[in-house]
């Protein structure tokens, strides 16, 4: 039985700037439990990075307002003081991140800077940290981990760099890895393989993953729950099956109308028209409402609640689950129609 | 790594040789008057001029002239290696004058440098971590005074109060440090001070910059993210790569200032090379400003030498590539 390891209720993260606040997390709620992957989806903008950076005390918290619980080992991440949060952050909870080329550090060498990581938390002599480290190394399948030990981030290649970010996490058997949009910055190769390290992973340290990404793709392959966020609120979660073959929400139609499948070879993709909202001036009601081809009467007032209307999964918005059954099967025929 | 340095040491020579060519063009081809005439005396006849000029060598060619002086240069003269000659005004060896005066202004340099290394660093990273409060702001006044009051200004305003309404400090000149330490320190911590101060506000203002931009980049998140303290994340990551380009400016400056911090050297009557090399020029002695040309040239290609060497030993991605 799975059991609820990281709890997010009712996060808001709001930036007080000179233009205005901006929103960027705006009452969102998720649980990850042991053992499986979360996907977080979303175009850029949407909240997605800050949520989890700011559950890891990475967000200035002087500049934001911040509300909400972060429920992890029983204890509320947004009230611990600083030091009681670095103590975590790195040991039971840890994060990658996208651009493994700008995230280590030029002038010194990989494996000191991994063996940092080892020591931030444990006090073990540098000779065995380094042993360990090395291990790591070879377990995230970076060849001839002595030698590499040695290298400088510019001598390894981008997906090594994000080996090596992956095995800095796992320096501490985390609970929780967080990865941050971690093959954005990769080729397509390379993406395959560190979402495979990433999965197997999981599975060897038996930890939960959150796994944020703008892709669908790299979603549909690992994640075990989606949660679909726009400006800054979630917009629909369930497993993987329910929100890729019956979506419920516009939003989110609209994002699996714009990728490419194999599968449904000729389709047509359907770019969502328009742009992300600022997050300073949201959109009343519905954030997606301007954009949304089905939008009607109380869209552009009431802000829908996340709830689940009987589609088996939360979403949120107003049109009734008929409709959105409806909606999205002519949809679909239309789509496959075309292909043929 | 070696050979690296060997091509860099050929190079110091040739940028040493250009440069005193440029300068032998300057003040030998294009003179505003003739020196044989100026140190000739009051009264001269022409045959004493052609004398003199026989005597200083400038009866000859230009180019055989440089060969000499070149030759001199390298082979040494009857002063001793490397040969620069000999003073017009005095008829004393340039090198000897030159050997006299040049640790002085090395004492200046070496001293004004600490000063505003320690101040421009320490400054910089306080105004950095303490972005946009009160004491930022007031640091960073102190560098826009800093960088704006000239030295002159600056030596002057600093002579009149600490030594002539005060009376805390000894007035201008040099006191040997062999002969009383404590007085050698009084009569230089003013101009060392001023000197500094200048620089000092200049790097405050670049630590700042640097620092800031630093602390934005990516692995300072990383190193955030991994648990390192506060003082971990700042100390070790953040200031590495933003002292890093320091290195570079702190080279030059240093060999700029070791061939004559000249107005300081003028506003606080120390005989160092700076001071010199401005009488020099005023009275027309030609062998004297070559002389420090020379001295200042190498210094500067030599300190820009060690300074890549050092930056290849700091930043790894320079040391492979």
């Amino acid at each position: 039985m799975a059991e609820a390891l990281f709890e997010v209720k009712d996060l808001r993260v709001h930036f007080n700037t000179p233009d205005g606040v901006v929103k960027a997390v705006d009452g969102l709620s998720f649980t990850v439990e042991r053992g499986e992957t979360f996907g977080i989806v979303g175009e850029s903008g949407s909240g997605k990075s800050v949520t989890c950076l700011t559950a890891l005390g990475l967000t200035n918290r002087k500049a934001a307002d911040i509300t909400g619980e972060v429920l992890f080992q029983g204890k509320n991440l947004l009230e611990l003081p600083p030091n009681e949060l670095r103590k975590i952050r790195g040991k039971d909870l840890a994060m990658i991140f996208q651009d493994p080329f700008a995230c280590l550090h030029p002038f010194y060498r990989v494996g000191d800077q991994i063996v940092e990581a080892v020591q931030a938390h444990e006090d073990v002599p540098k000779e065995k940290a380094r042993e360990r480290v090395v291990e790591l190394l070879a377990a995230v399948g970076i060849p001839k981990p002595k030698e590499r030990f040695r290298d400088y981030p510019h001598q390894y290649s981008g997906g090594m760099r994000q080996r090596a970010m992956i095995a800095m996490a796992l320096v501490h058997n985390p609970d929780i890895l967080i990865a941050d949009e971690p093959t954005t910055a990769l080729d397509v190769t390379v993406q395959a393989q560190i979402l495979d390290l990433i999965d197997r992973v999981k599975k060897d340290f038996n930890i939960g993953v959150i796994l944020i990404t703008h892709d669908l793709g790299v979603v549909a392959d690992v994640a075990a729950k989606v949660m679909v966020m726009y400006a800054g609120r979630a917009m629909e979660r369930g497993t993987k099956d329910e929100v890729f073959s019956q979506p419920l929400h516009p939003y989110a139609w609209g994002l699996l109308e714009s990728i490419p499948t194999v599968t449904q070879k000729g389709t047509r993709l359907i770019p969502i028209e328009g742009a992300p909202p600022s997050l300073i001036n949201v959109p009343p009601g519905c954030p997606f409402h301007p954009r949304c081809p089905h939008r009607f009467e109380p869209c552009d007032k009431e802000v829908p609640p996340f709830k689940d209307r009987g589609g088996g999964h939360p979403e949120a918005c107003h049109l009734s689950i008929e409709e959105k059954r409806r909606l999205w099967s002519t949809r679909e025929s239309r789509r496959l129609k075309e292909a043929v | 790594m070696g050979r690296y340095v060997i091509r860099r040491m050929l190079w110091v020579v040739l940028v040493v040789l250009v440069v005193t060519m440029i300068t032998f063009v300057i003040f030998y081809v294009m003179p505003p008057s003739d020196p044989a005439t100026r140190f000739a005396g009051k009264q001269p006849t022409p045959a004493l001029v052609a004398q003199v000029k026989e005597q200083l060598g400038l009866d000859k060619p230009v180019y055989q002239q440089y060969g000499l002086f070149v030759k001199r240069l390298f082979l040494g003269d009857e002063y001793g290696w490397p040969g620069l000659g000999f003073n017009y005004d005095g008829r004393v060896s340039v090198r000897d004058e030159m050997f006299r005066r040049a640790p002085i202004s090395f004492q200046l340099a070496a001293g004004a440098a600490i000063i505003w290394l320690v101040m421009g660093i320490s400054i910089g990273i306080v105004s950095a971590l303490k972005r946009r409060t009160f004491l930022d702001r007031f640091a960073m006044g102190f560098a826009l005074f800093g960088v704006s009051a000239p030295v002159f200004w600056l030596g002057l305003m600093g002579l009149f109060i600490f030594w002539q309404k005060f009376g805390l400090l000894p007035g201008t000149g040099y006191s040997p440090f062999r002969d009383n330490p404590w007085e050698w320190f009084l009569h230089m911590i003013m101009p060392w001070t001023v000197l500094a101060l200048l620089y000092a506000a200049y790097y405050a203002r670049m630590v700042r910059g640097n620092l800031i931009e630093t602390m934005g980049e990516d692995y300072i998140r990383t190193a955030r993210a991994k648990g390192l303290s506060e003082s971990k994340v700042v100390g070790k990551h953040g200031l590495r790569a933003s002292l890093t380009p320091v290195v570079t400016l702190f080279g030059i400056d240093l060999a700029l200032l070791l061939g004559g911090a000249i107005i300081t050297e003028t506003v606080f009557n120390l005989p160092g090379i700076g001071s010199w090399v401005i009488q020099s020029t005023v009275r027309g002695d030609l062998p004297a400003v070559l002389g420090v040309t020379v001295l200042a040239s190498f210094l500067v290609a030599f300190l820009s030498l060690c300074v890549d060497i050092v930056y290849a030993w700091l930043d790894p991605r320079v040391r492979y590539s």
